[in-house]
């Protein structure tokens, strides 16, 4: 009945006599796309996850793995890599808000000065897709290395003791195998994802909002406080999350760019899958990331109070 | 509401007159000039209209005076005080914006208290309250505008602004977005609330009606420049441009040719008929020129029947058209010479309806025609529709 729910009858007729067969299979026909790419891309892979997280954690490839709902593979996994499941969050936490300050001014930009400019720069904000993810970090491994102008210069304005100091660098002046590094790296491959949808939800407001708020005494400063960014939260929020979620489990940042202290729980699950066949440890580090993500999720929509904004 | 009231009055008295003075002022654009060298006095405590067809340059020069446009040149002063380069949040001027411009994000008290908090004002409930009391909203306080009607989201754009006590409110088209009996509704009560807190408002619309319900004074704006500025009641009596008399309301203009003055009247041939026009109301003195009456004031009979309060009477009409709009019947009556005139006559039942067709003989009283210059485009200022 729910299917139909949605379509009011023109003719009150129609509720008198019974809705053809046809008409009442209709939504549920429209939904079956939908329901198939979920099942295939989602439900089907999830499911496998799952139950490999539940594996004897005694199988290995040469003896095969057995389903016995095993939970105490959660419990050890979680044990054994919370430096990792940590740092994670951590790292991604930073790169989020540097995406954040960095794409809402480079945004805010786009939407309201750039003018003429305005579709030039959005293409120039995705051109970096343009060329493959792993070339583009590998790329900024010459770009911070040792020898590079980037560290000479960052040395001379004492970036490096900046950063030193914060606990991002070593002591030994360099950029490149530091937290820093990594947490650059998520940065730069992750900003594209901030600046679209904030750019979105700016180029939205009314500018008489904004006139209307310094007609009412606020300076632009305030204003912006006041009425432009609650009303570009939306997209911060879309944006933080699409930066927070990749980031979160990407682990070829902390492979090119970092070294075996910046490992990510990224790495970890990659390693366990690929090359040491756990699959239970793997499965049970996967559903943990992924329950964290959506608590952290939730928690923070609700938090911020959008609902009722979009 | 009257605590309002008098704290406003004293603190004008203390200042000095807080006439809103616009001298000069230039808006020039890369293609075009919106507002050429206007000078406008707007006196302190009255409700003034702005009045003209889109792109006359009336919403520029509300802009300029919010300060949301700088003006290329001229001066804005508010009494002694010059605020043409003034930050627009630090004038003393508020706008009802068109469309409202409500924060979507703010219930309505929020939006309402906007501009005391902005300005660091404490406690503002009390006064938040009067506001909406005011304009009838108390009990919508903590809706969102989107929740809420247009005639009400109108109400609450009017609060927002009046709520800071501005020496200036502007008002941008208010009651563009309404429909036409919640338009009237709200043009009075507009007047009821300025008229109760006594501050200058500044009204900009293209409605005719609109700006002479409310307005003390009109200033009629085409192509950048005033045309004419006075009171509703004299506008509309005694255009002096072609423009206004056909803007404002509907005006005959039929071509006359100059006599001469004769004491207080200046005497006009109309296509073989003699016309008078009191000297006062004739804005060209000679050759040719337009003969102005407005459709209310020409009266109507079949020919040769006697005419009621006659004047100068010309003959030889017949009826092409006539419409029945309730209180009043318009006839279109073709003169002799090829003109039409438009005739409105009250449906006072002192005589039957006259039939398409119909002989007809007009005339009006020579104290309600007017004379303006040939040069003027008899046109100007038909709405397009």
């Amino acid at each position: 009945m729910t299917s139909t729910a949605g379509i009011a009858p023109a003719n009150p007729h129609d509720t008198a006599a019974p809705a053809p067969r046809g008409r009442k299979l209709t939504g549920y026909w429209l939904i079956l796309p939908a329901a198939l790419w979920l099942g295939v891309f989602f439900v089907i892979p999830f499911y496998s996850l799952v139950s490999s997280s539940l594996f004897d954690p005694n199988g290995s490839v040469l003896t095969g793995y057995d389903m016995t709902w095993h939970f105490a593979n959660y419990f050890d996994a979680i044990n054994d890599y919370k430096a990792q499941l940590w740092r994670s969050i951590w790292y991604a936490g930073i790169a989020t808000l540097a995406c954040l300050v960095i794409g809402y001014v480079l945004a805010y930009a786009i939407a309201f000065k750039a003018g003429r400019w305005k579709n030039l720069m959005l293409v120039l904000v995705i051109a970096p897709f343009f060329t493959s993810f792993l070339l583009r970090t590998l790329s900024w491994k010459l770009i911070l290395a040792d020898d590079g102008w980037v560290v000479g210069f960052a040395q001379t304005i004492h970036l490096t003791n900046l950063l030193n100091f914060i606990g991002l660098t070593g002591t030994d002046d360099r950029l490149l195998a530091t937290p820093f590094a990594v947490i650059a790296g998520l940065t730069y491959n992750f900003l594209p994802f901030m600046v679209l949808p904030l750019y979105a939800s700016l180029e939205k407001i009314d500018v008489r909002l904004i006139e209307a708020s310094s007609d009412l005494y606020a300076s632009p400063i305030r204003g912006f406080f006041k009425v432009t960014f609650p009303l570009s939260l939306p997209g911060v929020v879309a944006g933080t999350l699409l930066t927070f979620i990749p980031a979160a489990g990407d682990y070829i940042n902390a492979t090119l760019l970092g070294n075996t202290n910046t490992k990510m729980v990224g790495n970890v699950i990659q390693s366990l899958f690929t090359t040491q066949g756990d699959y239970a440890a793997a499965g049970a580090l996967s559903v943990t990331l992924m329950a964290i993500i959506v608590g952290l999720v939730l928690v923070y929509v609700r938090t911020s109070g959008t609902e009722d904004l979009v | 509401m009257s605590q309002l009231h008098e704290s406003t009055t004293t603190d004008r008295s203390a200042s000095g007159s807080r006439d809103l003075r616009l001298s000069g002022l230039t808006k020039e654009y890369a293609a075009f000039t919106a507002v050429k060298s206007l000078d406008l006095v707007v006196p302190q405590g009255s409700f003034f209209a702005l009045l003209g067809p889109s792109g006359c340059g009336k919403t520029t020069t509300l802009r300029m005076v919010a300060g949301l446009e700088t003006p290329t040149s001229g001066t804005i002063h508010l009494g002694d005080t010059e605020i043409t380069y003034a930050k627009p949040y630090k004038r003393p001027v508020n706008t009802v914006f068109q469309n409202y411009a409500l924060f979507p994000h703010l219930n309505i008290s929020k939006n309402v208290a906007f501009g005391l908090e902005r300005r660091g004002v404490k406690n503002v409930g009390q006064q938040v309250a009067d506001m909406l009391e005011l304009v009838e909203l108390t009990s919508q306080a903590h809706k969102k505008p989107a929740q809420m009607s247009g005639g009400q989201q109108q109400r609450v754009a009017l609060a927002r602004a009046l709520i800071n006590q501005p020496e200036v409110l502007l008002l941008d088209e208010p009651l563009g977005a309404l429909d036409l009996k919640l338009r009237r509704g709200m043009q009075l009560e507009l007047k009821r609330i300025q008229t109760e807190v006594g501050l200058t408002f500044v009204h900009v619309t293209h409605d005719q009606e609109e700006a002479m319900t409310m307005a003390d004074t009109i200033a009629v704006m085409n192509q950048g420049v005033i045309e004419q500025m006075g009171a509703p009641n004299d506008l509309y009596e005694n255009p002096t441009t072609t423009f206004v008399a056909n803007f404002l309301g509907q005006s005959n203009l039929i071509e006359a040719e100059i006599q001469g003055r004769e004491g207080g009247q200046v005497k006009v041939r109309v296509q073989g008929a003699v016309a008078s026009i009191p000297a006062e109301r004739a804005h060209s003195e000679s050759g040719k020129g337009w003969l102005g009456i407005r459709p209310e004031k020409v009266l109507i009979a079949e020919a040769g029947q006697p005419i009621d309060a006659p004047g100068d009477v010309i003959t030889g009409g017949f009826i092409t058209d006539v419409s029945f709009v309730g209180v009043s019947t318009q006839y279109m009556v073709k003169m002799p010479w090829g003109q039409e005139l438009m005739v409105f006559e009250q449906n006072t039942g002192a005589r039957r309806m006259l039939p398409v067709g119909t002989k007809v003989d007009v005339s009006w009283r020579p104290e309600y025609a007017f004379l303006l210059d040939a040069s003027q485009d008899a046109k100007a200022g038909i709405e397009e529709d």
